[in-house]
């Protein structure tokens, strides 16, 4: 079908393609100046960060490019092996992988290392779209629980036998999508809300009349839902209210089954009171991560003036923490402005997913919109002290080759897919 | 179910939660300064480049206060971890719960030090010989830096209460004045604190940046902030170094102040307080140990400006005062004539006088220094009818020539804390005799015309009394710094001309022949060097707690005067056992750069009036 063959740009959404470009040259920029020094900065130096990052652009872009090139076909046909192959990848990496930072999540080749796991969000965005097309609305039901077990395995993968947490952590950005397919209601995401939320509440009262008040506003809840469905899930209903307060006692319970570093994470964002050393050792990245931002103030301290991140008091600030870099040398403006390009890119998916024939395209554009969005918040609301610290990147903009690359590939499958809009009807 | 519609759910979501971020960013970035100062604490490092402190000479060129070079030992609490604590105690000789206590003090608690990042004073102005030893291990003390700074000293050891002392500055201050930070030297008292402005010269600041290891990276933006710090002007004072001296040897062990005058330009060429003591005392690291020895010493106060702040009654000497004014009011001539009954008859023979002629004229009173003279003389003034309605605006106009004459408000001398002197006003007779009850004879009575009752005068500004009868009418402003700086030009402060109420030059010529013949007949022949034509005057202040003060005011030359003194030793009975010899030999001092007289000069050196208790009895004034 390729009647209209109207050249690689063909009906290509600029918007996305700009924004993209904008977020990976400023990425790149603050890179520069996080790991700046001004004897050694280097662009041409591949023993320095700024140039390697300065590959991984050229590559991503060169990538991008092949992927405008292949015919779009080629991600439908062949989503499952993809996927397939990406998981294998992940199971690999544990015997053939290199030991990074005590986890078993990376190959090295060369003086380059990669991360499969990143591979997995796209790898799975396309099974999980070429599952979900497939199915029959009368089926829909049924269905749930395989689209559950596409993201659910690479998900178990990482976290259980990686531990790799925070990249696991992502895959819980799809269930957007199966709401969005209505695979599942949205009383379902409230009720999983809720149920963080308990958790997180009995955690943070432990010991305290919040147990009581929590069990009376978790039966309140129940109630409501059991009126809306008058009498017709009595039993959901029951589970609903037992999984409330059950929550709320399991928070503590929860804390203690924990690895040390994720409950003195936990105990250090929710204010409870920690050892001097939990507090040295778990709460100074986010304190200093504050600092740094919050030094920062309306406009800046200026490009490559930056004192608290140049000077390394704040740790990951390549990587996890490169917010931090914007937010000190550009102040309110340029982290509001980041935080803008985001949430239009974000917006923009949503509107390109909706905009789409072809149910494939619109679940993977949803499936990119939601990984985007899950990434900022959780980086974004990290380094500003509204989350736990969780490690993953910030899409375009943090050092790291599997990142950025495996973010382009989710991107621009979708802009392929995209532009093809008018062509077929898949 | 319209399933599309959740497209509107989902982007609300996003936009939400965007929004969210964003007001989270305002209120860390814009509205909470928190971190700010975090981030400055933490990668600033504020290095102070504390200048030199001004030098101080004496009239002569000669140095009476310079600077030497001093240690701090700075503690950055957050980078104690791994120093040799027990090291540096034994080092410094203190005990580790000392080392817990000062960390606690400096940092507010010993578990804020753990991260606290500034840099406070371990401890002050160490000597070249403590800092070498703690250099010698500074490796092992992490967390400790020294930091030289400059303490003062004395290469004479005189003048201690002029010069004054420097010390840390206090929270008050520091709380009030952005110039001081905690640990700054600031003058505590004396010229220190009097010219603190010019001698702190002004700090300057180096911004460096440093990293999370504490390692310094450079400065901030190039040094764009920083500033260079300016030395101290140094001082030259009025201060005769070597009369100074001098008279500190002779007031030693006897208590009471000495203050000499330039009357031509008000200059102070000595001012003594006695006992005095060592100002390399309070240098240093000892400072505070020298500090409350010398507070201990109840006996002597040797930190109390004797001749600044003390406030004695002024005895006989005041009996000029009156004369001048009594002449300038009309209401005495120099032949006024009053008979004595070995005291005041008009008040039953109250107060007492000594055997004399009787009766006499001014000059012949001045000279034996008469009771009853004076005490007709005063009354003559308080009821001057021609001029007053009634004895209290009779007392307010004598008053206000008192006044005139610097005394009972403060002089505006250069010197802080000086002590205003009393001269009561009419409120106060009426307290204690009560409204319109007490008459011209009551003031008599209670002695204001032989300069007792409430009378009080500090030695200096019974010696400007005395420079303005030297000068016939006027003085000039004590003071002690007479130019600031390279400029040699005397401060402008100092030119300005005090005309005191006496306007009269005739009636000066009257009480400084009275007071010539002291010198020559009177109570002070005893002390009298003829080739150096002095004027002076006995005066023994009765002391309601002891044995009486000996007073003596003098000046020479009788024409164009170049020095006043006047003199108060405390308990010493006559003025011309004590007081006399001790003005007369500073006069010749000063005015021939020697002594002759070397029996004199030994007994007032060695006499030892605070130990063993002079074997004078009680008298009448004289
Ligand atoms: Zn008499």
């Amino acid at each position: 079908m390729r009647e209209k063959s109207e050249g690689l740009f063909y009906n290509v959404d600029w918007l996305t393609v700009t924004i993209y470009l904008l977020l990976m040259m400023m990425g790149w920029f603050n890179i520069y100046s996080a790991v700046y020094d001004p004897v050694k900065s280097d662009v041409f130096n591949m023993e320095r960060l700024e140039s390697k990052q300065l590959l991984f652009a050229v590559l991503s872009i060169l990538l991008a490019f092949s992927i405008l090139i292949i015919d779009a076909s080629f991600f439908t046909v062949s989503a499952y092996a993809l996927y397939g192959g990406v998981v294998l990848l992940n199971l690999l990496v544990l015997v053939a992988g290199t030991e990074i930072k005590g986890s078993h999540s990376w190959f090295k080749v060369g003086g380059f290392t990669f991360q499969p796991g990143e591979f997995a969000k796209w790898a799975t965005a396309l099974a999980l779209a070429k599952f979900m097309s497939g199915v029959n609305p009368a089926n829909l039901k049924k269905s749930v629980w395989t689209a559950l077990g596409i993201l659910g395995l690479p998900m178990a993968i990482i976290m259980v036998l990686q531990d790799e947490t925070g990249v696991a952590l992502v895959f819980s950005a799809f269930t957007i999508v199966l709401y969005r397919e209505g695979i599942i209601q949205g009383w379902w995401l409230l009720v999983g809300l809720g149920i963080v939320l308990c958790v997180v509440l009995g955690i943070k009262y432990q010991d305290n009349f919040v147990y009581y008040a929590g069990s009376v506003v978790a039966i309140g809840i129940a109630s409501l839902l059991f009126i809306r469905r008058r009498f017709k899930n009595i039993l959901i209903v029951l589970f609903g209210v037992v999984f409330f307060i059950g929550a709320l006692f399991a928070g503590p319970k929860v804390l203690e089954k924990m690895p040390e570093h994720q409950a003195g994470r936990i105990k250090v964002w929710l204010g409870l009171p920690v050892s001097q050393a939990i507090e040295d050792r778990y709460g100074y990245n986010t304190r200093q991560s504050m600092i740094a931002i919050g030094s920062g103030g309306a406009m800046g301290k200026g490009y490559l003036e930056g004192t608290q991140t140049k000077f390394r008091f704040v740790p990951e600030q390549e990587t996890d923490f490169i917010f931090c870099t914007v937010g000190e040398e550009w102040g309110f403006a340029g982290s509001a402005l980041v935080v803008l390009l985001y949430t239009i890119l974000i917006v923009r998916l949503v509107f390109m997913a909706e905009r789409q024939r072809s149910d494939f395209t619109r679940i993977y554009g949803y499936a990119v919109a939601a990984v985007l969005f899950f990434h900022l918040v959780i980086n974004v609301g990290m380094t500003i002290g509204i989350i736990p610290v969780i490690g993953i990147p910030l899409p375009f903009f943090s050092y790291g080759g599997s990142s950025l690359i495996s973010f382009t590939i989710l991107v621009f499958i979708f802009v392929k897919l995209d532009s093809q809009r008018l062509l077929v009807l898949r | 179910m319209n399933q599309e519609s959740r497209k509107f759910f989902i982007a609300g979501f996003a936009l939400l939660v965007a929004v969210l971020y964003v007001v989270r960013l305002f209120y860390v970035q814009i509205v909470d300064d928190k971190y700010k100062l975090d981030a400055r604490n933490q990668a600033f490092l504020y290095v102070t480049d504390y200048p030199p402190r001004g030098a101080i000479y004496d009239r002569n060129g000669k140095l009476l206060v310079y600077n030497q070079v001093a240690y701090d030992l700075m503690v950055v609490p957050r980078d104690l971890k791994n120093c040799d604590t027990a090291g540096l105690c034994k080092i410094l000789n203190i005990t580790i719960e000392d080392f817990k206590s000062r960390l606690k003090r400096l940092s507010g608690s010993l578990d804020f030090a753990r991260q606290d990042y500034r840099s406070h004073i371990f401890e002050s102005q160490m000597l070249p010989e403590l800092n070498a030893r703690i250099q010698e291990r500074l490796y092992k003390f992490d967390g400790f830096y020294v930091q030289s700074r400059t303490v003062r000293k004395y290469p004479t050891p005189i003048a201690a209460h002029l010069l004054g002392y420097i010390g840390e500055v206090d929270d008050r201050i520091t709380r009030k004045d952005k110039y001081y930070k905690s640990g700054d030297y600031i003058g505590k008292s004396g010229i220190e604190k009097g010219y603190e402005e010019y001698l702190r010269g002004k700090k300057g600041v180096q911004i460096k940046m440093r990293d999370v290891h504490n390692n310094i990276k450079g400065s901030f933006k190039n040094g764009l902030y920083d500033t260079a710090s300016v030395p101290g002007l140094s001082l030259m004072s009025t201060l005769d170094a070597d009369l100074q001296l001098y008279v500190e040897q002779l007031l030693q062990n006897k208590i009471g102040g000495l203050a000499a005058i330039d009357p031509t330009t008000g200059e102070i060429l000595a001012l003594v307080t006695s006992p005095t003591y060592d100002p390399n005392l309070l240098v240093g690291r000892d400072f505070p140990k020298n500090y409350s020895m010398l507070l201990q010493d109840t006996l002597g106060r040797p930190l109390f400006n004797r001749a600044l702040q003390a406030m004695y009654p002024p005895g006989s000497t005041f009996k000029l005062m009156n004369s001048l004014i009594g002449l300038q009011e009309g209401t005495l001539t120099p032949q006024t004539t009053y008979g004595c009954a070995r005291g005041f008859p008009l008040l039953g023979g109250k107060p007492k006088c000594h055997p004399h002629g009787s009766p006499t004229d001014l000059e012949g009173a001045i000279a034996t220094s008469c009771n009853s003279y004076f005490s007709y003389v005063y009354k003559a003034i308080i009821d001057n009818n021609k001029v007053t309605r009634d004895t209290k605006d009779g007392y307010e106009r004598w008053r206000q020539y008192v006044l005139s004459f610097g005394v009972g408000e403060k002089l505006g001398t250069d010197l802080p804390f000086d002590a205003k002197g009393i001269v009561p006003t009419s409120k106060y007779y009426d307290k204690v005799f009560g409204k319109n009850a007490w008459k011209a004879l009551t003031l008599s009575g209670v002695g204001l015309g032989i300069g007792q009752g409430e009378l009080s005068v500090t030695p200096l500004q019974m010696c400007n009394i005395v420079c303005a009868i030297a000068n016939r009418g006027h003085f000039y402003t004590p003071h002690i710094i007479r130019s600031v700086g390279k400029d040699p030009k005397p401060l402008p402060q100092w030119a300005i001309k005090h005309q005191t109420m006496v306007t009269n030059k005739q009636h000066f010529e009257a009480v400084v022949q009275g007071m010539s013949s002291v010198m020559t007949a009177g109570t002070g022949r005893g002390v009298n060097v003829p080739e150096l034509d002095m004027c002076g005057k006995t005066g023994t202040a009765q002391n309601p707690h002891g044995d009486d003060h000996s007073v003596f005011v003098c000046f020479a030359p009788r024409n164009n005067p170049k020095i006043c003194v006047a003199v108060l030793v405390e308990n010493a009975g006559y003025g011309s056992a004590w007081a006399a010899p001790i003005a007369s030999l500073t006069i010749e001092r000063y005015l021939t750069g020697k002594t002759n007289r070397p029996e004199m000069e030994k007994n007032m050196m060695e006499g030892d009036l605070i130990h063993k208790h002079p074997a004078g009895k009680k008298q009448t004034t004289h």
